[in-house]
Order: structure tokens, then C-alpha cells, then sequence
């Protein structure tokens, strides 16, 4: 226990941002995955990756508090999840916005810095800056008068990024923010997002289906599948050994020649990476 | 009514109105209306909680209908039955996926007490005309003050509630991610549509609510995309309606509600006709940069 205690403070200077410890998490009697023990570091930029209800979306919902691990221990920045914690920033899969929201979207980034506070607080002149930044930061000050609902996917998902860091967090969960978009947009958007990361040192997991446009620049990944959690470096993970480990069947991990990975024998076809 | 001459001073035609009391009331009470109603009507569009509206226009007929059979004045009748339907229908209609199948059966349960009060009490005809189509006319100077106590109330609990409300509104789960309590809002959030629905009922009635509750807002949110705005205009889309529905009413023998939900009506398909134009006059203006389709609803 000392000894992996001390490890880690050596591995992570001011502890890591996420410590799993043999968690288990599961709705009444399903168990969804569990065993998931692993560690991630301040300013790592992490994919979860895995087929459809593999619990990807599970994995965000403990760290936002608003799941329990049904055993085994989770801590985000040394202490306990708790819902409404300031330093976690989250983009989720599904949005109540449509084509019908007639809103600016510059009013949705204000919210992402004040929305829980109580009171009118029209005029404070601090979250609209910090509403103005934030669009800034993602390169999307242009679109801060835009309605919300005559927006592509991909300026949608740039708001919502700016929603997310408008209160300064620590940490970023973004759910599927690549789905929907095309090849150029989703590299825009990864570019962006590594941009976050380095720049603010902001712990950031992203949870996709492909790992091809992420790989670059990753730290590592949590690939979650068959109930089982495997936790590494991309190189170490996504191996046809451990692949095959974590499905409890055989699975080959295929490189081509640009360096793109293929994955066959998964349970999921959409996992086999870019057609 | 009271047929004047009509005058195209129309600060002197409204004098005139106003020297007669129960003009004068109608006056009153449909402006307090119009505010409340106005700014709820925001939060309406922005739930996508028109059906709820709907409902609870409704639920509160059976509240009326009630009072009436007991003697009772039927606002308390009406806010009894709105604020209570409005809790069954926030405690059972969680999620927005499904709540409108938990509004409904509220709905249909409410209803069929109405049918029984209707049953039990004879001589009916005159009130339940006047609770489905309103009575803006028939507003006391009591029931104004009540109108006014219940529109501050409505007002200040709003402006307490209205960041956490937008939010939730706007993006549920990174709200209840932020810690708020998503059904404490909801909840509160039914009371108060519940009041400003049973207020709103004495002037355009149970059938016509959506005049007053949804059509100004709606109307409100194609002008403008900032949501002060849009509860500003939506207020004064509600007052103009009224203002005009009564005078119009003045001098023509027909019910003011009427010209209430036709100007209301013929507002919002102004606003509709004339964004359609201006959005096709821009499309031409400025070719689109890029073929990229704007996302649809739950588009992940």
C-alpha cells in the first residue's frame, strides 16, 4: 500500500487527477464492467474507447458523481466523485438543443460559467468575459450571436466545448464529440481539443469510436470491453494480445501503411476503425 | 358593450374605456396576465412544454367547475387543480422523453372530476362557458389585486430561479452534471406556469390559453435570440394582443377573446411569414460557405 502510494506521488507530482481501484459499477444485479484499476495524470489526454454499451458513458457518470461504484474505490483529484464539482468541465453525447432553439449561443457558454448560481445575474460583466473567452479559446467568438439551433455539428460541438471550459475546470469529459462530424471536422476538432490540453494542462478524457484520428496524441487509453477495463499507453493497449485478453476472444489488431489501426474480431463491427 | 363613437385619437377612445370600471379591471387584470404569462411563456418554448400548458389549462376547468359546485370562487378552484395537476405531472415526468404520456394521463384523470362536477351541478351553462372561453370582462377589483399578488409572486421566484432554470432548460444533463436539482426545478417550474395558467384562464379562457401561455413567446423567439429579449417582446406581444382585443371588443358586439387569440395568431404568422422571407432573402444574398447539415434533434 506505502509502496504504491509513494509510486504514484514519484509518477504523478500533486497525485494524479483519477485513481480506480479494483471498481466495479453495475445497474441493480448487471454488472456493466468491473476490476478497473488504473491511474490518470494531471494534463493527460486520454481516449475511452470500446463497443456500444460497453459502459464508456458509465465511466463519465462516476466521475461526475452521478453514479456509485458498486465496489472498489474511485477518486478524482484525491477525493471522492461528488456531483457538481466545479473542477470537471463535461460535453455530453445528448443535447436537449435542436434546430428549434432560438438561442445564442454566447447565452449557453455564460451558462457553462454561471448557469448554477441562483439569481437573475443578467449584467455581471465577469461571466460574460469569461463566456467571451471561452468562445475565443475555441476559436468560435464568431459564432457567439449565432442561434443555436441554425448550427452545424461542428459548430455546435465548438460551442459546447466553450460551454465546458468557461468555468476554468481541471478536467474535461467530453462523450462522443467526433460522432456526426466529417473527416476534416473531426480533425479540427481533435486539433482543438489537444490544443485545450496542452495549453491549460486540462486532464481530458474523450470518449470515441475510432481511435485512428485521436492516436497522434494521446497519453493513453482506457479500452473498455467485455465487461473488462485495460488501461495504458496507446502502443501498450492496443495490441493483438491485449485486445484478445480483454474480449475473451481472439482479436487481431491490424497497422496500415499510414499508421492506421484496424481492429478485427471484436464483438462490434463499428469498431474495426475507418472503412 | 358600450358603443362610442370611435375616434381616431386613440388616447381618447381608451379614456373613454376606462371610465367604465369593468373596462377598466379588464385593462388591469389582462396586463398583469400578459407580464406573467409573457415571461412563463419563455420558459414554455424553451421546455418544449406546450403540451403541459395545454393539460393544465384544462385540469384547471375541472378545478373551476369544482369550486363553482361548492361556491367557491373558482380561482382558488383553479389553482387548486393547475398546481396540483402541475406536481403529479413534474413528480411522474422525469425525463423529457416520456413526459408527455405522464401529462396525459394526469390529464384524463383531472378531467373525468370535471365531468362529475359538471354532472352534480345544474344551471351550469353560464359559468362553464365563461371558464372554456373566459370572461376577461367579469374581472373584479379584488380579483385584479389577486391577479397582481399572484404576478409578483410568479415574477420574483422566476428571476431567483432563472439561471438554473435556462440551464436546465437549455442542457439538462451538463445542469444536473453542475449539481442542480433538475426535479426541485421542474417542480418548481410547474407551479409557476400552474399560476400564471389559472390567472391567465380568466381572461381568454381554458380552450384559448395557448394564446396567451405559448403563441407570444413562440412568436417572441423568431425576433429576437437573446432570452431577456425574447420575454420582453414576448410581454409585449401579450400586452399589445389584449390592449387591441379589448378595444376592438369596445365597439364590436363580439367576445373580446376572439380578438384576442386572432391578433396573438395573426402576429405569429407574421413573424413566421416574414423570417421565412428574410431567410430565403439571405440565402440568396450569401451563398452558404458550407453543404455541412445544421444538426437535428438528439443528432449524436
Amino acid at each position: 500500500m506505502i509502496d504504491s502510494a509513494t509510486r504514484t506521488d514519484v509518477e504523478f507530482p500533486g497525485g494524479p487527477a483519477i485513481r480506480a481501484d479494483h471498481v466495479e459499477v453495475g445497474y441493480r444485479r448487471k454488472v456493466v464492467w468491473h476490476d478497473a484499476t488504473f491511474e490518470i495524470g494531471r494534463g493527460e489526454f486520454v481516449a475511452v474507447i470500446g463497443p456500444n454499451g460497453a459502459g464508456k458513458t458509465t465511466l463519465f457518470r462516476l466521475l461526475l458523481g452521478l453514479q456509485r461504484p458498486s465496489a472498489g474505490s474511485l477518486e478524482v483529484f484525491g477525493s471522492a466523485p461528488r456531483r457538481g464539482n466545479p473542477r470537471i468541465g463535461y460535453v455530453p453525447q445528448r443535447h436537449t438543443i435542436d434546430n428549434e432553439t432560438h438561442v445564442a449561443a454566447d447565452a449557453l457558454v455564460r451558462l457553462g460559467a454561471s448557469g448554477a448560481r441562483w439569481g437573475p445575474g443578467i449584467h455581471v460583466r465577469a461571466h460574460r468575459e469569461a463566456s467571451e473567452r471561452a468562445l475565443e479559446a475555441v476559436g468560435a467568438s464568431e459564432l457567439g450571436s449565432k442561434s443555436l439551433g441554425s448550427m452545424s455539428g461542428g459548430e455546435l460541438q465548438r460551442v459546447f466545448l466553450a460551454e465546458a471550459i468557461a468555468s476554468q475546470p481541471e478536467m474535461l469529459l467530453l462523450d462522443e464529440p467526433l460522432s456526426n462530424l466529417d473527416l476534416r471536422r473531426t480533425r479540427e476538432l481533435v486539433e482543438l481539443v489537444h490544443g485545450l490540453v496542452v495549453s491549460r494542462h486540462v486532464t481530458t478524457l474523450l470518449v470515441a469510436h475510432d481511435i485512428n484520428p485521436l492516436i497522434e496524441c494521446l497519453d493513453k487509453v482506457v479500452y473498455i470491453a467485455n465487461g473488462n477495463v485495460a488501461t495504458g499507453p496507446p502502443e501498450k493497449v492496443l495490441t493483438s494480445a491485449s485486445l484478445s485478453e480483454l474480449y475473451g476472444v481472439p482479436v487481431e489488431v491490424l497497422h496500415d501503411s499510414r499508421g492506421n489501426i484496424v481492429i478485427v474480431g471484436g464483438e462490434n463491427p463499428h469498431e474495426r476503425g475507418p472503412p | 358593450m358600450n358603443p362610442t363613437q370611435f375616434n381616431w385619437n386613440l388616447i381618447t377612445d381608451l379614456r373613454v374605456m376606462w371610465q367604465v370600471p369593468i373596462m377598466r379591471q379588464a385593462f388591469e387584470a389582462g396586463t398583469i396576465v400578459a407580464i406573467m404569462a409573457g415571461v412563463v411563456g419563455y420558459f414554455v418554448i424553451l421546455r418544449r412544454s406546450a403540451f403541459a400548458s395545454h393539460a393544465l389549462g384544462h385540469v384547471g376547468f375541472s378545478g373551476a367547475a369544482g369550486a363553482v359546485l361548492f361556491g367557491i370562487n373558482p380561482v382558488y378552484g383553479l389553482l387548486a387543480f393547475t398546481m396540483g395537476g402541475g406536481t403529479g405531472m413534474a413528480l411522474l415526468g422525469r425525463r423529457a422523453a416520456t413526459r408527455d404520456i405522464e401529462i396525459g394521463t394526469v390529464l384524463a384523470f383531472m378531467l373525468g372530476l370535471g365531468l362529475i362536477f359538471l354532472s352534480l351541478y345544474h344551471g351550469y351553462a353560464t359559468e362553464a362557458y365563461s371558464i372554456l372561453f373566459g370572461d376577461i370582462e367579469g374581472v373584479s377589483v379584488a380579483g385584479v389585486v389577486l391577479t397582481l399578488e399572484a404576478a409578483i409572486v410568479v415574477l420574483v421566484v422566476l428571476a431567483l430561479l432563472y439561471r438554473p432554470l435556462l440551464f436546465s432548460s437549455l442542457d439538462e444533463d451538463v445542469a444536473e452534471a453542475k449539481g442542480l436539482p433538475l426535479l426541485a426545478l421542474n417542480l418548481a417550474f410547474m407551479l409557476l406556469l400552474a399560476v400564471a395558467i389559472s390567472f391567465a384562464v380568466q381572461v381568454v379562457g381554458v380552450l384559448l390559453i395557448f394564446a396567451l401561455t405559448v403563441t407570444p413567446a413562440a412568436t417572441a423567439v423568431r425576433l429576437t435570440k437573446r432570452p431577456l429579449y425574447a420575454m420582453v417582446a414576448s410581454v409585449a406581444i401579450g400586452v399589445f394582443s389584449i390592449w387591441a382585443g379589448l378595444f376592438i371588443a369596445w365597439y364590436q358586439n363580439y367576445p373580446p377573446s376572439f380578438f384576442i387569440v386572432t391578433i396573438s395568431f395573426a402576429l405569429y404568422v407574421a413573424v413566421r411569414g416574414g423570417g421565412a422571407l428574410t431567410a430565403r432573402f439571405t440565402r440568396r444574398a450569401v451563398p452558404s460557405p458550407s453543404a455541412e447539415p445544421t444538426a437535428g434533434p438528439e443528432s449524436a
